[in-house]
């Protein structure tokens, strides 16, 4: 019960049900879809870089209140971040999601996205957590492999 | 007060409302000492040694083979054969059956609310062999009318694949009527009896199923045995699915002579303590009686229809035909994902699937992502149900505030 309420916490549930992350960029630079087969859930991640920073994200999709509060919490955390700083952030969240980093002086990075420390505690639902940050990696390498022909750009 | 509970150590051990038995049944006592009897008394290979202990096995597995017939009724043992489950029961006939018999312009029909293991493979072999695949439609009742079954099978449909009860909605459909009409159009009927076996008696000749395919696991045996019945003039035509040891009667460097039913689609060495558990299993069933679980089930499924439908904020997916609806209950909190109330139910000790239910077409035509699933047998109780009442309040009272004109 107690981790039913460390998971389900106010700003999860904020985020979840109405965030102001889902919408459409005008000008996204990047797109990339992040799919879970088994649960159906299913995001789209749209990127604005301005150099080498996250200019503006934003999300569309359906999902449980797990994977779209995480997409939308991330988000707020990549946002105005450098790419570098961006992959930092992302490793950390899926080792705490692990439970490989536990120290939380390395977690303030995470910033709000600290708020998924213990899905840990629900192993069906760790996934779900993981959606939309597995999909800005793929992104991301995508990204680093533009010229190579493998990019999923929106132009 | 059910007592039939108490055979179910699983369900002694851990103080739970099991609600997904349509994935999977929880397993009796008597189930698992037979199989922890047979590793201690009769283990060896069946159909392999000349000693005493492998003959003693072969009459263990042959003889269920032959429970097996006449639980279903089949008219020969031979037609009995055993799988892994229904999916590969399906992928048998799909390749052995469908692959060699399909030719350009025939069509295959299935219905909406197929698994996707009644549909998957017949998009392969449809693609393969150049035939089509298509649909029979539900009504706004969760059903299949007379009228969709009539317009879709044809003079050109040579398979007809159909789901006895949907995994999905608890639908019963008319498999007898279907079989009928399919004979008239000149085209053989596969059912999946994997949802039915477990609730109601099957009888293989008075259906006159050309094949019929059902999972032991969902009828309280051991995970990982299946059975594929099918009329022995259609299986001897039939090529082998699986080469290996055991199906085989002359083997040369080139060449190979299959044996003869059922040994041909019985490659390697089998799932022989499935088998045991499957025989255990129905043991178990016939002891209790088809009757007996009915009027068990009915109880519990009523009462959890009539309380479910007294929630306003749920919906529920399934007919209101009384008589065409079995014991699987599908149902969303509007505005909440069926996964968010899964791990809420979960929480207070209640066992419900979430997802699609390996139905993504159907979940797509009902215009869904996914439901919740409440499926039920004979262990369940009243007492479950209000556990499950229970818990779904508790969902809707944490998400409620924060639901905002979303609807599903």
């Amino acid at each position: 019960m107690e981790d039913l309420n460390n998971v389900y916490n106010e700003l999860i549930m904020e985020h979840s049900m109405n965030s102001y992350n889902k919408k459409k960029l005008e000008n996204a630079d990047f797109s990339e879809i992040g799919h879970n087969p088994n649960c159906g859930d299913e995001i789209t991640l749209e990127l604005k870089l301005n150099g080498d920073i996250i200019e503006d994200m934003a999300f569309s999709g359906h999902g449980c209140a797990i994977s779209q509060a995480s997409t939308s919490i991330m988000i707020d955390t990549l946002k105005g971040k450098t790419i570098e700083e961006a992959k930092d952030i992302i490793n950390t969240f899926i080792e705490m999601v692990k439970r490989e980093i536990t120290d939380d002086e390395q977690l303030k990075k995470l910033e709000d996205a600290i708020a998924f420390k213990n899905i840990s505690n629900m192993p069906a639902r760790v996934k779900c957590a993981l959606l939309a940050w597995h999909t800005i990696e793929d992104m991301l390498n995508k990204k680093d492999n533009v010229g190579k022909g493998s990019i999923d750009s929106c132009h | 007060m059910n007592n039939l509970k108490k055979d179910f150590p699983i369900l002694e051990n851990k103080n739970i409302a099991y609600l997904d038995s349509g994935a999977t049944t929880q397993k009796p006592k008597q189930v698992i000492e037979a199989i922890k009897k047979f590793y201690e008394t009769s283990n060896a290979n069946p159909h392999r040694g000349a000693y005493g202990l492998s003959i003693e096995a072969t009459e263990i597995y042959e003889s269920t083979r032959t429970k097996i017939a006449k639980f279903i009724n089949a008219k020969h043992r031979e037609e009995i054969i055993f799988s892994k489950n229904a999916t590969e029961s399906l992928n048998l006939i799909a390749y052995s059956y469908g692959m060699n018999n399909l030719k350009k312009d025939d069509e295959v029909v299935i219905s909406i609310m197929e698994h996707h293991s009644n549909l998957v493979p017949w998009q392969k072999v449809t693609k393969v062999t150049n035939s089509k695949l298509k649909y029979m439609y539900i009504n706004e009742n969760y059903e299949l009318s007379d009228e969709e079954i009539e317009n879709k099978i044809t003079d050109r449909t040579k398979i007809v694949g159909i789901t006895h009860i949907s995994n999905v909605l608890g639908t019963i459909n008319n498999v007898k009527k279907i079989i009928e009409y399919a004979h008239k159009k000149g085209a053989i009927v596969i059912v999946d009896a994997s949802q039915s076996i477990p609730h109601m008696k099957i009888d293989v000749q008075d259906l006159d199923a050309d094949f019929l395919v059902f999972s032991g696991h969902k009828m309280l045996a051991p995970l990982g045995v299946g059975v594929l019945y099918g009329k022995k003039e259609l299986l001897e035509k039939m090529t082998p699915f699986i080469m290996g040891g055991d199906m085989i009667e002359y083997v040369y460097e080139q060449d190979t002579t299959f044996a003869e039913l059922p040994n041909k689609f019985e490659a390697g060495t089998q799932n022989v303590e499935g088998v045991v558990g499957l025989g255990a299993a129905i043991d178990y069933i016939e002891s209790i009686g088809y009757d007996k679980i009915q009027e068990i089930e009915k109880e519990v499924v009523s009462y959890a229809k009539q309380e479910l439908s007294k929630l306003d904020y749920l919906t529920l997916y399934m007919t209101s035909n009384e008589d065409k609806h079995s014991s699987v209950i599908s149902f969303n909190i509007n505005g909440v994902h069926p996964h968010d109330v899964a791990s809420i139910l979960d929480s207070v000790g209640v066992c419900v699937r979430s997802g699609n239910h390996c139905a993504q077409p159907l979940m797509r035509f009902l215009g869904i992502d996914s439901t919740c699933r409440a499926s039920f047998y004979l262990y369940n109780t009243k007492e479950d149900v209000d556990s499950l009442v229970n818990g779904l309040n508790k969902a809707y009272e944490m998400f409620k505030k924060y639901i905002k004109n979303k609807c599903q």
